[in-house]
């Protein structure tokens, strides 16, 4: 059926607004309509040069729909037709073009807190260009990777060190392979073997230059033997049984388990603790650290791990960042008891930093 | 003395720019981001090649020691028989390779996962025994928590309750204690490696 109908052409003022979203890429803008007069069908059209796309039928007399998936490049106009009756109403926006942030506000308090930290940091990294030494708190998993090293040598077995399975965008397994360059170091000046699995592809390449460079650092490049340091599998339970078989047959004398761990991680530690072998380990995965806890000799938690390669070199530029690190964490302790407190009163404020 | 300079500065001025990149929502920030990412795939896939070499390495030199040579030889004889079955017969939809994965390595792996049950059990053993104050402690929330998990505890008055305090209060207190330490800690190696403070992933 044809039907005969009266065209209007009308302006979007009040019935289409169009406004960019902040903070985004440029790919969305916001579309506000209010159909002024009650109507049998609705149609919004995106107008894009001579294409013209239905985005939405409209079945309420307002809404807001959010258009995604523009170019920053481009303009666009929105279109709404409107069918009452034998009579039919267009209405049109004006061109919008949507906009490009070049800085996301909606993350200015985190930013602030990036440079606080930042500003922190590199303060207490001048401090210890002055030459004043700072105190470190023993952390008794890392007082003990002598004694560790020690015992390995004592008894003529090798050290298992395993850095974790995750990649290396991984922030616990960089850690863990900055320790392994101390506890190369080390092995290599009692000339005691170390054994390290990997079960990844880029950090079993990083793990064996590391090795290489500690045992030219301290003198002994004689030391080095490319298959102390594997690819094992990126399997993870097979990694896991990997590692068991080496732990059992080639009777290891210590193991550190240093970097991130999965469900693996009980399998392993259990594993080692019924050779009886002197083992430490260290993760920033909470669910992992209780297993640690009661299988390994010694456990570093959470941070102690970033503070290892600190707390092995003693060298005062690392050991400056630890206390840019507390004063950090005083800052975020006041900051959450001065909320808490507020709370209480009844005044609640968000920082916005999530 | 090339050899370290070079990298620290690709490491500082990578670094430094992803950091920014984070707070910049421009298409063009996302398309810096999108490059790297396809740059560590790259990477990694010539890793693997490595990895490979390595994997065959080390077992060949193990097939001359006794206690290790029926594992070793298993390891190269399974890599090269996948190897051979996936460049003749592909990977897809009821390709041999897709049915050793499916009935020889996903058991096998479950089989390891299953092994978790009796370390659990004895590791538990080991931390309940009440040697100590803490060790005692440790004891009795243990038991709270996983009575209050059965179908009896749930029903006994005030367990669910305590259930519920246990995870919500210290729990929950200690986990988030090291959340803030591990966000501090990961952001300060990250700083000490951008600012070429941390060397150690060059060898020390």
């Amino acid at each position: 059926m044809v039907l005969n109908l009266i065209v209007f052409m009308l302006a979007a003022s009040g019935v289409l607004k169009v406004t960019d979203i902040p903070n985004d890429d440029g790919s969305r803008l916001k579309v506000e309509y209010l159909i002024p007069e009650s109507f049998d069908s609705a149609f919004l059209y995106r107008v894009s040069g001579d294409k013209s796309v239905l985005i939405k039928r409209p079945t309420n007399k307002e809404g807001v729909i959010v258009d995604m998936g523009l170019s920053y490049k481009k303009e666009y106009r929105y279109r709404l037709v409107v069918y009452a009756d034998t009579m039919k109403k267009e209405y049109e926006s004006a061109l919008v073009k949507p906009r490009a942030s070049w800085f996301d506000t909606s993350q200015f308090p985190l930013f602030i807190v990036v440079i606080l930290y930042t500003g922190l940091l590199l303060f207490y990294l001048q401090h210890a260009r002055s030459g004043k030494s700072l105190y470190l708190r023993p952390i008794a998993g890392l007082q003990a990777v002598d004694e560790a090293v020690g015992r390995a040598t004592e008894m003529g077995r090798p050290i298992l060190y395993v850095p974790g399975l995750s990649s290396i965008s991984d922030v616990a397994t960089i850690a863990a392979l900055n320790i392994l360059s101390h506890v190369t170091k080390k092995a290599g000046e009692y000339e005691t073997k170390i054994l390290v699995p990997v079960r990844d592809p880029v950090v079993y390449t990083i793990a064996r230059e590391i090795v290489k460079e500690a045992y030219y650092s301290i003198g002994r490049p004689d030391l080095y033997n490319e298959n102390d340091v594997f690819f094992a599998t990126d399997s993870q339970f097979g990694y896991a049984a990997h590692v068991s078989g080496t732990m059992v047959r080639e009777k290891t004398a210590t193991n550190f388990f240093l970097g991130m761990f999965w469900a693996e991680s009980l399998i392993l530690s259990e594993t080692g603790a019924s050779t009886g072998a002197i083992q430490i380990a260290g993760t920033d995965a909470v669910t992992q650290l209780p297993f640690f806890i009661v299988t390994c000799d010694y456990t570093l938690m959470g941070e102690e791990l970033y503070a290892a390669s600190a707390y092995l070199s003693k060298e005062p530029m690392l050991t400056a960042t630890l206390k840019g690190q507390d004063a950090m964490k005083i800052i975020i302790l006041v900051v959450i008891g001065a909320l808490s407190i507020l709370n209480l009163f009844g005044v609640h404020v968000t920082l916005g930093l999530f | 003395m090339l050899q370290r300079k070079i990298p620290l500065a690709m490491v500082f001025v990578f670094g430094v720019i992803s950091t920014l990149q984070y707070f910049v929502p421009h298409p063009l920030s996302q398309q810096y981001y999108d490059t790297m990412l396809k740059w560590m795939i790259g990477v990694g896939s010539m890793a693997i090649f490595l990895a490979l070499v390595s994997f065959l390495r080390h077992h060949y030199v193990r097939l001359r020691k006794k206690e290790h040579a029926p594992y070793s030889a298993v390891a190269i004889l399974s890599f090269l028989f996948m190897t051979l079955v996936g460049f003749i017969g592909g990977m897809g939809p009821g390709s041999v390779f897709q049915k050793m994965f499916y009935y020889v390595q996903a058991p096998l792996q479950a089989t390891m996962f299953s092994l978790l049950s009796y370390y659990m059990a004895s590791a538990s053993y080991r931390a309940f025994r009440a040697k100590s104050f803490e060790a005692t402690l440790l004891l009795i929330t243990a038991f709270i928590v996983m009575f209050s998990v059965t179908t009896f505890g749930n029903y006994v008055p005030g367990v669910p309750k305590a259930l519920e305090w246990i995870m919500a209060v210290p729990n929950m207190a200690s986990k988030r204690g090291i959340a803030i330490g591990v966000s501090l800690g990961s952001i300060a190696t990250s700083l000490k490696i951008i600012l070429g403070v941390e060397r150690n992933w060059l060898g020390g």
